[in-house]
């Protein structure tokens, strides 16, 4: 009996818990189906199929065509065949839009995935519920309702974040993923042109082209030296700030901490803008130096003096966060150890390379990882402060103080080259999801578990 | 603790090279701050006459902002995506991470490596889908479009740090709760929450003032002039190459927004400090 009802709930949803005496259950989960059908049919099969074969619409296509399904089936053959027929002129009235077809496919894969999961409950509630009345249990459709509710409270409630999580950040993650097998390009922009299907071909033309491969090199090459560099030298100086403050010597200290909280505290996206207007040609610092008797200094269009001007900004944008951390970290340093030390002889120098360094490289090197790669990708900076400048000839799209992501960026939004842009992202994407895993599963967060 | 000793003169040296460079630190990270400051009251939108004592001071600049730009309503939509996206972000983040942290479901530590991993991903990486999206559910150019998109954005990283601390608070607690008959939800509310200010008024905070500068999105996702944020003009009046650059303009803007959201994360530092250690581990 209990595959009887499990079958008949595979059928029709809700109905082996009908069979169990379980009215309410039973209607919910016939509902959820109700509503898939519906959907599928109003949105177009209904009218698909009710209207004779071999009627022609507007466009002089066949009307019992996919196109013209509900919407899971269209879009499933929407993200199979990416569309087939292209906006050529305006007055086209019939079309595919390729990228629409892809997420709508997308979407389709993601609600069906999602019903496939109440399905696979149904069916197992239909056979659990069986199998209890069958060993003598009675149970009631409100009382199995809250047990349920009761036991996968974790499930539930961890729910709402998951979908967003889905919506928002997974399906773009999936549609970059995808993009990269296509030719979807500013050669291809739909609906005027179709994108196709087109395998390894992006990753093929990033290596076999010349200037696409030397772009990558030289970017990835700089963008690594870049987030090791405006790391290491933002969180030395941060170091020297907190040490020196610490010192017994230094009076007023609150109101130096406070001071230099300041470039934290106050929005990166303002300073990082008046940091660009301040290293102008004509800017106050140039200024400053010519009124000295300097020559004025091409901040923002010589490469080396552009790198400079970045990571001496990082400098003055990061140390704050870094003075305060260690600072923190410092203050619970067990003062035994200092003493212990004293009493063996040892000087100033001798105890912070011996006792503090060590302590607060341990204590900070989770952060000091994620700053890594957050200078990774540090979109903000670069993009306000140099916009990637000076351009380089040599260089496919991008200039010479670029990050990666800038590039990405400057792909996507100026030069519509998505593909290329999606291989980058995923290229991205996997090397720093590798550095961030390893450095969260050494954290103690997880190791606790 | 000042004058406790009479300093040696070795140490009043070095005392006297010390507070020079701070001093000289303190300048460098000061004289930026006035800069903008004073050329928010200058005369003339020229570079060359932009200076930290303007010479012709005047407050023209935040009396255009105020009344011959949109500034007060691009403030206003920035503001209710500010406040709605710190209200969504704390309340769903805290509650999540509250299940991560205390109990043992299956799948559990496979879901939040997971959802560490999104952190790794740059939101505009799917720039061309969240339009689509966006645009498949009839969500473009609606503020509250924003507002989804910084909550979800905020769940990796939040739910992290919020977990994080969580952790350090002792379950037995909680236990005594649920031996006293206590509900789930009750553990959360009365319990929990309380305990957990200083994360949540970190996880707030960080919620409230991204939206006044992020940049990005809104310039993908909204079109119409009565429903842009601040970010997009700022960035305009700063830009050499746009006919929109007005640099006191600018500063004034700067100042009217940065004021109070300075002011709030100084009055906030010590919780800025607890979140920032929630997820490390504290030295061993």
């Amino acid at each position: 009996m209990k595959f009887v009802t499990a079958i008949m709930s595979a059928i029709v949803w809700g109905s082996g818990q009908v069979l169990n005496k379980q009215w309410l259950k039973g209607l919910a989960f016939f509902a959820v189906q109700v509503t898939f059908i519906c959907v599928e049919l109003f949105t177009g099969t209904l009218r698909a199929l009710t209207v004779p074969e071999g009627a022609m619409d507007i466009g002089g296509n066949p009307f019992l065509h996919f196109r013209n399904f509900g919407f899971f089936t269209r879009s499933l053959w929407g993200i199979i065949t990416l569309g087939e027929i292209p906006r050529e002129s305006s007055a086209t009235l019939i079309f595919d839009h390729s990228t629409m077809l892809l997420i709508s496919g997308l979407i389709a894969i993601a609600i069906l995935f999602v019903l496939f999961l109440v399905y696979i409950l149904n069916i197992r509630d239909a056979y659990k519920t069986r199998k209890k009345i069958e060993e003598g249990e009675r149970v009631s459709s409100i009382n199995s309702i809250r047990l349920g509710l009761e036991s996968n409270f974790e499930y539930i409630s961890i729910t709402p974040g998951l979908l967003l999580i889905l919506f928002v950040s997974l399906l773009p993650i999936i549609f970059s993923f995808i993009v990269v097998f296509t030719n979807y390009n500013t050669n291809t922009i739909p609906p005027r042109n179709l994108v196709e299907w087109v395998g390894f071909q992006t990753f093929i033309d990033i290596v076999k082209l010349p200037i696409w491969s030397h772009t990558f090199v030289y970017l990835f090459v700089w963008t690594t030296i870049w987030a090791f560099t405006a790391t290491f030298t933002a969180y030395t100086f941060g170091m020297i700030q907190a040490v020196i403050i610490s010192s017994p010597l230094v009076r007023f200290k609150k109101i130096f901490r406070s001071i230099y909280i300041l470039p934290w505290a106050i929005p990166g996206f303002v300073s990082v803008l008046t940091w660009r207007s301040a290293l102008h040609p004509q800017g106050p610092i140039n200024r400053f130096l010519v009124d000295l008797g300097f020559e004025a200094i091409p901040f923002l269009t010589d490469v080396n003096w552009a790198r400079t001007a970045l990571i001496l900004v990082n400098i003055w944008l990061g140390f704050p966060y870094f003075m305060s951390l260690i600072s923190g970290v410092m203050s619970t340093i067990d003062t035994d150890m200092y003493e212990a030390a004293q009493i063996d002889g040892a000087n100033s120098p001798q105890i912070f390379r011996h006792i503090t360094f060590p302590y607060l490289l341990a204590a900070t090197a989770p952060q000091l990882i994620f700053s890594v790669t957050f200078n990774f990708n540090n979109f903000g900076l670069v993009f306000f402060l140099t916009g990637g400048g000076p351009g380089d000839p040599s260089l496919q799209f991008a200039g010479a103080t670029d990050l990666l992501i800038t590039w990405i960026y400057k792909l996507t939004l100026e030069q519509r080259m998505y593909n290329y842009a999606a291989a980058m992202s995923v290229f991205i994407f996997v090397i720093l999801a590798t550095v961030s895993a390893i450095n969260l599963r050494r954290t103690r967060v997880f190791k606790e578990d | 603790m000042k004058n406790k000793k009479r300093l040696t003169p070795k140490q009043w040296f070095f005392g006297s090279i010390i507070h020079i460079w701070l001093g000289l630190i303190v300048l460098a990270v000061l004289i930026p701050v006035l800069w903008i400051v004073g050329s928010s009251f200058g005369s003339s939108a020229a570079i060359v006459d932009v200076k930290i004592i303007p010479t012709n001071p005047t407050i023209r600049n935040y009396v255009e902002l105020l009344t011959e730009t949109g500034f007060p309503q691009w403030f206003k939509n920035t503001l209710i995506i500010a406040v709605l996206t710190m209200v969504c972000s704390a309340v769903l983040n805290m509650f999540t991470a509250f299940i991560f942290a205390r109990f043992p479901f299956k799948g559990r530590k496979p879901l939040l490596m997971f959802i560490m991993i999104f952190t790794m991903f740059p939101s505009f990486l799917g720039l061309t889908a969240i339009y689509v999206i966006a645009l498949n559910f009839g969500l473009l150019d609606n503020i509250y479009t924003l507002v989804i998109i910084y909550t979800a954005g905020s769940i990796p990283g939040n739910i992290f740090l919020a977990r994080g601390y969580l952790l350090n608070i002792p379950r037995t607690i909680d236990e005594a709760a649920y031996i006293d008959g206590a509900s789930k939800i009750q553990v959360f509310r009365h319990i929990v929450l309380p305990l957990s200010i200083p994360i949540m008024a970190f996880l707030a905070l960080t919620a409230f003032m991204g939206p006044w500068f992020d940049y990005i999105m809104p310039r993908l996702l909204l079109s119409s002039n009565e429903n842009l944020t601040i970010a997009i003009e700022l960035f305009n009046w700063t830009d050499p190459q746009s006919p929109l650059f007005n640099l006191p303009r600018f500063a004034a803007a700067s100042i009217m927004i940065a004021l109070p959201i300075t002011a709030l994360s100084i009055f906030f530092q010590r919780f800025i400090v607890t979140g920032l250690t929630a997820g490390a581990n504290k030295g061993e």
